[in-house]
C-alpha cells in the first residue's frame, strides 16, 4: 500500500524527520508511538501533503491503480482522491459551512475522481444515516457548521465520520484518542474496526497504549528524533506502557555506538 | 471588435477593456458655467438648474472631509471632466438604434441590451460615462404603471415626482460629495412603482465608466408608493488605467406605507493594480427613507472593487414599524482601502434595523466597518441587531470596526456581535485533505463566511458575487 524510504522532512529549516523507513500493507493496522516531539504527527502530515513541511530526501511510494507511485508531487487534495485520509489531531473549524454540505462536496469530489457516481443531497442523507448510527451520532450534527462549537469528543467523532463516508484506502489517524473519555474512545474504536478490511490500511499515531486495547495493531513502531528506533508486534506497546521510552532510547543510542 | 483595445496587465479583471468610441466632453474643471452648460445640454427646466446652482455654491464653501480611516491623495477637482458622453446620442425610438459599439460593449460586460438578446427577468438601464444609453423592458413596465427610465428623462417627463422627492433623503448640504453630485450629476436611473404594484421583474442599472479623466456622478431615485415592492440591482465596472478616477453617486430610496425596496449592489469598479496604481475612488452617498408605516428598505452590497470605497448606505426609519436592513460583504485586496458600513436612524415607534457586515481583507489592504445606530427619543420600542465579522487573509492587511451607538430612548433593544478570524493555511489544508481543490476550498470558506449576506442577493447576483470573490482571493491565499 505505502512504502516510505529514508524520508527526511523540515519545517522552517529544522529537520523533523531524519530517515523514516516504513512499509504498510493492505489489511494491516500499524501504530506509531514515541515521546513528545519525536515526529509522529509530522510523519502523518507529510504523507497527507501538508504544505508547511518540506521533504528534503527520500520517497513516499503509494499504490495508485496497482502501480507504485512517488506521491510527493501530488497536492493534498490529489492524495485524498487517491484514498489517503488524515484524521486530524485538532480538527479545524469552518464557520458557516454545514457538515453535510462539506461531506457531500468531499464525497462527490473523490467519487468523480475514482469514476463513481456522485450523490444528490437526499440520497446522500440516507447514505449517511448508517455511518451516523455506527458512531452513535445524532443526525442534527449534519446541519451544524463544520467543527464549530463541537466538543473535543464530537470533533474526533466527526473525523471518523468523514473517514467512514470517504472510505479511504490508507487512514492516518493522528492522536484520535486524545481528549476522548472512555465511552467515546470505545465508540471511535468500534467505528475504526468496522471500517477495517483486507483492502485498506490504518496507521494510528498515539501516545497511549490504551487505544491499542480497542484497535489491535499488527505492528508497533517507536519514533524518536525523527527515526524509527524499534518495531515490533502489539506486545511492544504493552512493554512501553510498563517501561516507558527511556530503555529504548538508551538501547538505540548504544546500538549506534555513541 | 476592431476598435476595442484590451489593456491586459491584470488578468484578474476581465472588465478592464476600453471602448474607443467618439466622445463629447465639456472642458475640464468646474465652475458655474459648466453647471449651466450641463443643465442646458440636458434641456433641463429652470428649477433643476436652480437646484444645481444652489448645490454648487454650497459645495464651494465646503472642504474635503478627512475623518475616515483612509489615505486619499488630494483630488484636483479642476483637473476632471465633468461630462463625457458617446456622441450622436439622439432621441432613440428603439433600442436597436443604439450605437452597435455600445451594444457590443455592454454585451461583453454580460449585459445584452438588444431586444433579441436581453435578459428576460431583468430590466436594465445602461449608463455609459455620463449618460444613460439604453433602458430595456420599458414598454412592458409601463403597462403596470411602473416608471423606469434615466433620471434625465424623468426630470423632463415626470417633473412633479422628481421635484417632490429629489434631495429629500440626501440633501445637497449632507456632505462634500453629495453637494458635488447635486451640482453636476449627469444621469442615473429613476424608478417609480405605483400603489399596490409588486414589480414583476427585477430592475437594474449597470454603470460603466469608459472615458479617461472623467468623474462619474450619477443619481438614482427610487420611489415605492404605498403597498408596492421592487427588487433593484446595480452593477459597475471600469477600464484599467494607471490614473485614479472619481465616482461620486447619490442614491435615494423612498418607501411609503407598506412598501418594500430591496436594493442590491455588486460593485466591481477597477481597483488598481497590486502596487496600488490606478483604480476608482468610489465615494457614494446612499440612503433610504422608510417614510411610511410598515415600510421596509434593505441594502445588500458586495463591494469587491475600487481603489478606495467610502460609503454608508443607510435608512431613516421614520414610519412606525418600519424596518431597515444592511447586508454587506466588502472585500479588499492588493492596496485597496474600504471604509464602509451603514447608518440606521430610528425615528418612528417600533422600528427595527438589522446590520450584517462581513469584511474580508487580503494582501496589504485596509477594510473598515463604520456604522451608526441612532435611536431618537421618539423611537419607542426600537430594536437593532448588529453583527460585524472580519476575516483576514495573510498578515499585512488590516480590519477595523467602528460601531457608533447613540440611544436616546431607554425602551430600545440593542444587540451587537463582532468577530475577527483568519483564513489559515490549516483551514485550507483541512479541506484539501478531504479531496477539495484549492479553488473549491477558498470558495467554501468565503461562502461560509458570507453566507448570511449572499442569501439576501437575487440568485444570479449571488452566483456572480461568489465568483467575483473567488477570483479576487485566488492569488492572495496560499
Amino acid at each position: 500500500m505505502i512504502k516510505i524510504k529514508d524520508l527526511h522532512a523540515n519545517i522552517e529549516g529544522s529537520e523533523i524527520l531524519r530517515g523514516i523507513n516504513l512499509t504498510v500493507n493492505a489489511g494491516e493496522v500499524h501504530a506509531i508511538m514515541g515521546p513528545n516531539g519525536s515526529g509522529k504527527s509530522t510523519l502523518a502530515k507529510v504523507i497527507a501533503g501538508h504544505p508547511s513541511y518540506e521533504v528534503t530526501g527520500g520517497s513516499i511510494e503509494y499504490d495508485v491503480n496497482g502501480k507504485n507511485k512517488d506521491i510527493q508531487e501530488l497536492e493534498p487534495d490529489e492524495r485524498a482522491k487517491e484514498g489517503i485520509f488524515l484524521g486530524f489531531q485538532y480538527p479545524i473549524e469552518i464557520p458557516g459551512v454545514t457538515n453535510i454540505g462539506f461531506l457531500r462536496e468531499s464525497f462527490n469530489s473523490i467519487c468523480t475522481h475514482q469514476g463513481a457516481q456522485e450523490m444528490e443531497a437526499p440520497e446522500f442523507r440516507t447514505f449517511l444515516q448508517s455511518k451516523l448510527d455506527l458512531l452513535e451520532m445524532e443526525s442534527s450534527f449534519l446541519d451544524r457548521s463544520v467543527n464549530q462549537g463541537f466538543s473535543g469528543g464530537e470533533k474526533k467523532k466527526n473525523e471518523i465520520l468523514q473517514m467512514a463516508v470517504l472510505n479511504p484506502r490508507l487512514s492516518l489517524l493522528d492522536e484520535t484518542d486524545s481528549g476522548l473519555d472512555i465511552d467515546a474512545l470505545k465508540i471511535v474504536a468500534k467505528g475504526v474496526n468496522a471500517l477495517k478490511s483486507k483492502f485498506n490500511a490504518t496507521v494510528l499515531v498515539t501516545h497511549y497504549q490504551r487505544l491499542l486495547n480497542f484497535i489491535v495493531p499488527d505492528k508497533v513502531h517507536v519514533l524518536y528524533k525523527g527515526r524509527i528506533i524499534k518495531s515490533g508486534g502489539k506486545e511492544l506497546a504493552l512493554e512501553l506502557e510498563k517501561r516507558g521510552y527511556d530503555w529504548l532510547i538508551k538501547e538505540s543510542t548504544e546500538g549506534k555506538g555513541n | 471588435m476592431s476598435s476595442e483595445e484590451m489593456i491586459n496587465k491584470n488578468k484578474d479583471y476581465k472588465y478592464g477593456f476600453y471602448t474607443d468610441i467618439e466622445t463629447e466632453e465639456f472642458p475640464k474643471g468646474l465652475n458655474e458655467d459648466i453647471v449651466r452648460l450641463l443643465s442646458k445640454k440636458k434641456n433641463e427646466p429652470e428649477w433643476m438648474l436652480d437646484y444645481r446652482l444652489k448645490a454648487f455654491r454650497h459645495w464651494k464653501t465646503m472642504t474635503h472631509p478627512n475623518w475616515a480611516h483612509l489615505d486619499i491623495p488630494e483630488i484636483d477637482f479642476e483637473d476632471l471632466y465633468y461630462y463625457a458622453a458617446p456622441k450622436k446620442k439622439p432621441e432613440l425610438e428603439s433600442l436597436d438604434e443604439v450605437d452597435p459599439e455600445l451594444l457590443a460593449t455592454f454585451e461583453k460586460l454580460g449585459i445584452p441590451l438588444s431586444e433579441q438578446k436581453r435578459i428576460s427577468g431583468v430590466a436594465v438601464d445602461a449608463v455609459f460615462d455620463s449618460v444613460s444609453v439604453a433602458t430595456t423592458h420599458q414598454e412592458d413596465l409601463k403597462k403596470l404603471g411602473v416608471i423606469f427610465c434615466s433620471i434625465s428623462e424623468a426630470v423632463k417627463d415626470y417633473p412633479e415626482l422628481v421635484k417632490k422627492y429629489l434631495g429629500t433623503v440626501v440633501p445637497f448640504s449632507d456632505n462634500f460629495y453629495a453637494a458635488l453630485n447635486s451640482a453636476v450629476f449627469s444621469d442615473g436611473s429613476f424608478v417609480y412603482i405605483p400603489k399596490g404594484v409588486k414589480c414583476p421583474i427585477d430592475l437594474s442599472t449597470y454603470f460603466r465608466i469608459n472615458a479617461k479623466e472623467t468623474g462619474q456622478f450619477e443619481r438614482t431615485l427610487v420611489i415605492a408608493d404605498e403597498g408596492s415592492f421592487v427588487n433593484y440591482l446595480e452593477g459597475c465596472t471600469a477600464p484599467e488605467r494607471d490614473e485614479n478616477q472619481l465616482h461620486a453617486a447619490i442614491v435615494e430610496l423612498i418607501a411609503l406605507d407598506d412598501a418594500e425596496i430591496k436594493y442590491s449592489t455588486v460593485q466591481n469598479w477597477y481597483a488598481g493594480d497590486k502596487n496600488g496604481d490606478g483604480g476608482i475612488y468610489n465615494f457614494v452617498t446612499k440612503r433610504g427613507n422608510c417614510l411610511g408605516r410598515n415600510s421596509k428598505i434593505s441594502w445588500t452590497q458586495v463591494e469587491a472593487g475600487s481603489a478606495i470605497t467610502w460609503k454608508y448606505p443607510g435608512c431613516n426609519l421614520i414610519g412606525d414599524n418600519s424596518q431597515g436592513a444592511f447586508y454587506s460583504v466588502a472585500l479588499t485586496n492588493h492596496k485597496m482601502q474600504a471604509d464602509t458600513g451603514t447608518k440606521m436612524i430610528h425615528i418612528g415607534k417600533n422600528t427595527k434595523s438589522t446590520i450584517i457586515s462581513k469584511g474580508i481583507s487580503a494582501d496589504e489592504s485596509r477594510n473598515n466597518y463604520r456604522g451608526l445606530v441612532k435611536i431618537n427619543p421618539s423611537a419607542t420600542g426600537a430594536r437593532n441587531y448588529s453583527q460585524c465579522d472580519s476575516m483576514l487573509v495573510g498578515d499585512k492587511c488590516s480590519a477595523n470596526t467602528y460601531p457608533y451607538i447613540d440611544v436616546k430612548n431607554d425602551t430600545a433593544t440593542m444587540e451587537h456581535e463582532a468577530s475577527t478570524s483568519k483564513i489559515s493555511e490549516d483551514q485550507l489544508f483541512y479541506l484539501q485533505s478531504r479531496g477539495l481543490d484549492m479553488e473549491k476550498c477558498i470558495s467554501m470558506i468565503v461562502n461560509g463566511f458570507c453566507g448570511e449576506v449572499f442569501k439576501e442577493l437575487p440568485l444570479e447576483f449571488s452566483v456572480e458575487a461568489v465568483k467575483l470573490l473567488e477570483m479576487k482571493l485566488e492569488n492572495s491565499v496560499g
